[in-house]
């Protein structure tokens, strides 16, 4: 025992002559073992960069004060509620500095100004990144699973999305590309269930095709699959990709399934002779009609003008048989119960002008080389199993065809696919974006088995979608419900009664809102019966004449008979009565001319009203809002009061500025204003 | 020693590697040239920072006598930051050359350039600047389209019909840097507020305070500040101590 412990007491003085220099070796490693972890952060990345701020804010005219505010060290905003640990400040010394707002190089610039603060919402919930991260490798371009890079500066709209739900003013790209979403149908096929409990729905109405065949021709059906954007540069269906043998069988299937219509056909005699008789009464009739509130048509310089409530007119001719055109000018709810388009009660002369008319908009490069042989049974089958397997069904009503549930991938929350379950293309960027952006441009190059149709979205189309898309994030359902700002509230509301029946079938829907139902075209008509005189209403309906110079779409003429105009006018008269005030709680006449002049000079000077009314046809010129020549017989005194006192109080979003009125000067002003009245030379014109 | 044989064969191969991604990106063969550049659409537009401007730059390449060139060579260069796609082009059969532009970081004005040689090569250019708004000018731009713009923007379309020529007393067009920027910010805040009489001025600029936010105000004047042109450069405080 003793002789091994010599031994090895040899052995050791044999090797280590002195133990002062392996005590000193051993010591001096010690040291620089502790001194790597204070060096490294000595000359840590943000370390370095919170030099750089110190050297920028000393040349700057409020150095002082930037100096007090600058705290050196790992900064970090904490929010256990958001799940943010965020350290960005730490290297992004300068965030909350406006004086900073010129400074464009990083990480230094102040953040342009928001309506919301940093201290409240941290910077990944908008930004992505790792917030807890201090180098900017690790925080910006950290790939590693569960963990999303930065997000580039032009998708940063999406985020805003996470918790608005409804239209924001400042982020026009994320508004555009739900508005994209929702108008070219693809929430029909993939369902996009939303943080605040809604889901995303189609606002594009595709025609159903249950008695197709009454209304086109397979020709027609098979070149329109093959390329809808060759018929209308603003069609909203998508491209297929169908071969040839495809599209040839569809339109056999979709033919051969399609129910004739009882009465549809039915034309009268007339037109087949008489209908391109006078195109240009038939253009005048379109004009008058203003039809072009709604459809686009090709005009002689080429260019497509017109709304796009409605489908685009160009080329018509080609596409619906005269028959059909007739009785679905004559009443479209008969072909389709669901259609916008109103029913204009025109007379079988004029019907017979328009048909003519729109029958001779025709294009014929679109059926040019169109042939199809008589379909076989095989190819009609075989149709029908195609458009089961490409899921027309979802946008389109077919016969013996189920609407298909979730037919493709849902995309609630595809603003956080994890990136290790991406494929992406060769020679794509490994990102998310770039992966939503690439799929949405190309979809059949992710697959040769894929039915995801192809859109002819522009660049900047395609960018405002992948923003929207990228707003479907987790974070978006995980972050505090009280955060969620929803959409609004989607009214179904209906108009009651046999004057409810005639506010359908003229689909004013379709252009007016009434309680949180309708378009936005023309006025909201919620408290149209506390506002306007009856007689007024009468007369106008009768014969709408615009009130507004300056607008291009007009109320058009419905052609009511005289009992169903003034039983529409009572139950408008009636029913849409604001709660807030009594219509008749102020006289339409007898006010004092003293008062009436005072309003005069209110009108002119103070308020100067006449940049934008006239009142004096020879004096006044501004006509933005509507002209108040009539006014007096056209409104209510209380309404006019009301509505100088807070115009927005009645009309939500009106442009007319609230003028924070006295009531003696909106007294003094509904004097004047109710002595405007229709004049009675005028009348007897009527 | 057979070591070192490789290095040749290295470079080579880096050569043919470089070669053929220059190859890739070379610039089109121009096959006509034109003497001048001109603006067709997409100037001015408004967009955000590092995102697409809605509608294409289109220039169009013309010669001496205002004809359009065929196939002439346009190359479009901005600030650091922007990108085009294409950003070298041939003009089509109109002459004219159509570009997809991603604005840079940060937003402000963006001076851009399209630049095309003529027959001798030398370059001839056309400037044109577009905006990059923050969030704030975006709710600006907004408000103006909204509330402002028909009667201070004199220009008529057919969506929006414009009043100016209707005012007896005309207004400035937010444009105008050269009437905008002598106001301060406090001074657009109180006419924007209290209407044309808070600036001894007509009474045809009406008061907004009662309609728009405060947050509104602010964003509308930090859109005027975004366009207007000369910029504003707020009196009183000093960039850099030289
Ligand atoms: C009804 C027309 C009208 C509308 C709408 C209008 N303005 Fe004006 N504005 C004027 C007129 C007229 C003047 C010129 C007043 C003068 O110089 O006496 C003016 C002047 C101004 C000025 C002073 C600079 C100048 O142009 O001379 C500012 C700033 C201004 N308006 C901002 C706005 C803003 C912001 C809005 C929208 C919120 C707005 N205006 C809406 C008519 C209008």
């Amino acid at each position: 025992m003793n002789s091994l412990k010599a031994k090895i007491v040899a052995s050791w003085k044999a090797v280590v002559r002195d133990p002062i220099i392996p005590f000193g070796v051993v010591s001096l490693l010690l040291l620089i073992a502790l001194a790597i972890a204070p060096l490294k952060d000595h000359f840590s990345e943000w370390r370095n960069y919170q030099h750089q701020y110190v050297r920028m804010i000393r040349t700057r005219g409020d150095a002082v004060t930037l100096q007090r505010h600058f705290q050196g060290g790992i900064r970090q905003i904490w929010l256990p509620k958001l799940g943010v640990v965020d350290r960005c400040q730490t290297c992004h010394a300068g965030l909350d500095e406006a004086s900073l707002s010129d400074v464009s190089t990083q990480p230094f610039a102040a953040h342009p100004v928001i309506p919301h603060h940093l201290d409240e919402f941290g910077c990944v919930v908008c930004h992505r990144g790792q917030g807890a991260a201090t180098t900017v490798a690790e925080a910006h371009h950290s790939k590693m699973a569960g963990e999303q890079p930065i997000l580039p500066a032009r998708y940063i709209e999406s985020s805003c999305g996470q918790c608005h739900h409804s239209t924001l003013e400042g982020t026009p790209k994320l508004n555009q590309g739900r508005t994209l979403l929702t108008g070219y149908g693809c929430v029909s096929c993939h369902t996009i269930k939303l943080a605040d409990g809604t889901t995303m729905t189609a606002t594009d109405q595709p025609p159903p095709l249950t008695h197709i065949a009454d209304k086109t021709t397979r020709e027609w059906i098979y070149a329109w699959l093959k390329d809808p954007a060759s018929y209308s540069t603003t069609a909203t269906m998508p491209n297929f990709n169908l071969s040839d043998a495809d599209a040839r069988d569809i339109s056999a299937f979709l033919i051969a399934d399609s129910e004739p219509l009882s009465g549809d056909t039915a034309m009268t005699p007339a037109v087949a002779s008489n209908s391109a008789a006078d195109p240009a009464a038939g253009a005048s009739l379109y004009g008058e009609s203003f039809c072009a509130s709604c459809h686009a048509m090709q005009n002689a310089a080429g260019n497509v003008v017109g709304g796009n409530l409605g489908p685009e007119l160009s080329g018509i001719g080609s596409k619906v048989n005269a028959g059909w055109l007739q009785s679905w000018l004559r009443d479209p709810r008969h072909y389709d119960p669901g259609t916008q388009m109103p029913q204009y009660r025109w007379t079988d002369q004029q019907l017979q002008l328009l048909t003519g008319y729109l029958q001779s908009k025709t294009n014929s490069d679109f059926l040019a080389n169109v042939h199809l042989a008589a379909a076989t049974p095989a190819q009609i089958a075989h149709g029908k199993a195609l458009v089961s397997e490409y899921g027309c069904a979802s946008c389109h009503q077919i016969r013996g065809i189920r609407k298909p549930d979730n037919f493709a991938p849902e995309l609630s929350r595809v603003g956080s696919k994890p990136l290790e379950q991406l494929v992406f293309l060769d020679g794509m960027q490994h990102s998310l974006p770039d992966y939503l952006s690439e799929k949405v441009r190309r979809p059949r190059a992710f697959g040769t088995n894929l039915h995801m149709p192809v859109y002819a979205f522009t660049p900047a189309q395609l960018e405002a979608v992948t923003t929207a898309l990228l707003s479907l994030t987790d974070r978006s359902f995980t972050l505090p419900p009280q955060l969620q700002v929803p959409s609004p509230r989607i009214s179904n509301y209906q108009p009651a009664g046999h004057a409810g029946q005639l506010m359908t079938n003229m689909n004013c829907l379709s252009c007016h809102r009434i309680h949180g139902r309708g378009g936005d075209m023309a006025p909201d008509l919620t408290w149209e019966g506390s506002a306007v005189q009856h007689q007024w209403l009468d007369a106008f309906l009768k014969n709408p004449n615009t009130l507004r110079p300056s607008l291009i779409r007009r109320m058009p003429k419905f052609n009511l008979s005289d009992s169903d105009r003034a039983e529409l006018t009572d139950y408008m008269m009636t029913v849409y009565q604001t709660p807030a005030f009594e219509r008749d709680s102020m006289p339409l006449t007898g006010y004092a001319p003293a008062e009436v002049e005072q309003g005069r000079q209110l009108f002119y000077s103070k308020y100067g009203c006449q940049a934008c009314h006239i009142v004096n046809a020879q004096q006044d010129k501004g006509y933005i809002g509507p002209v108040l020549t009539q006014v007096g017989s056209r409104l209510t005194a209380a309404w006019i009061y009301q509505w100088l006192k807070n115009p927005q109080a009645l009309r939500p979003g009106t442009t007319e500025p609230n003028q924070n009125m006295s009531d003696d000067d909106a007294r003094a002003l509904t004097a004047f204003l109710i002595t405007q009245k229709t004049s009675l030379k005028q009348e007897a014109k009527q | 020693m057979k070591r070192i044989l490789w290095i040749p064969g290295m470079i080579a191969l880096l050569g043919v590697g470089c070669g053929h991604r220059a190859a890739q990106t070379a610039a089109p063969h121009a096959t006509a040239a034109g003497s001048a550049l001109v603006e067709s659409s997409g100037g001015k537009q408004l967009g955000m920072p590092g995102t697409m401007l809605p509608q294409p730059l289109v220039v169009q390449v013309n010669d001496a006598s205002g004809n359009a060139v065929t196939g002439a060579l346009v190359e479009f260069s901005g600030p650091a930051g922007v990108s085009f796609d294409p950003a070298v082009a041939l003009s089509d059969s109109s002459g004219q050359v159509s570009t997809n532009v991603t604005m840079g970081g940060g937003s402000g004005r963006f001076e851009l350039t399209a630049a095309s040689p003529d027959k001798s090569g030398k370059k001839f250019f056309l400037k044109v600047t577009e905006l990059s708004g923050s969030y704030q000018q975006q709710v600006g731009y907004e408000v103006n389209e909204k509330y402002c713009a028909r009667c201070h923007n004199s220009e008529s379309s057919a969506q929006r019909v414009s009043n100016y020529d209707n005012l007896s007393v005309k207004p400035h067009s937010f444009a105008d840097g050269n009437a905008m920027n002598k106001l301060s910010n406090s001074d657009l805040n109180a006419i924007i507020t209290h209407g044309g009489p808070a600036l001894n001025r007509s009474a045809l600029m009406p008061p907004y305070g009662w309609t728009l936010s405060k947050a509104e105000t602010q964003s509308v004047i930090a859109y005027i500040r975004l366009v207007s042109d000369p910029p504003y450069r707020p009196a009183g405080v000093t960039y850099g101590k030289q």
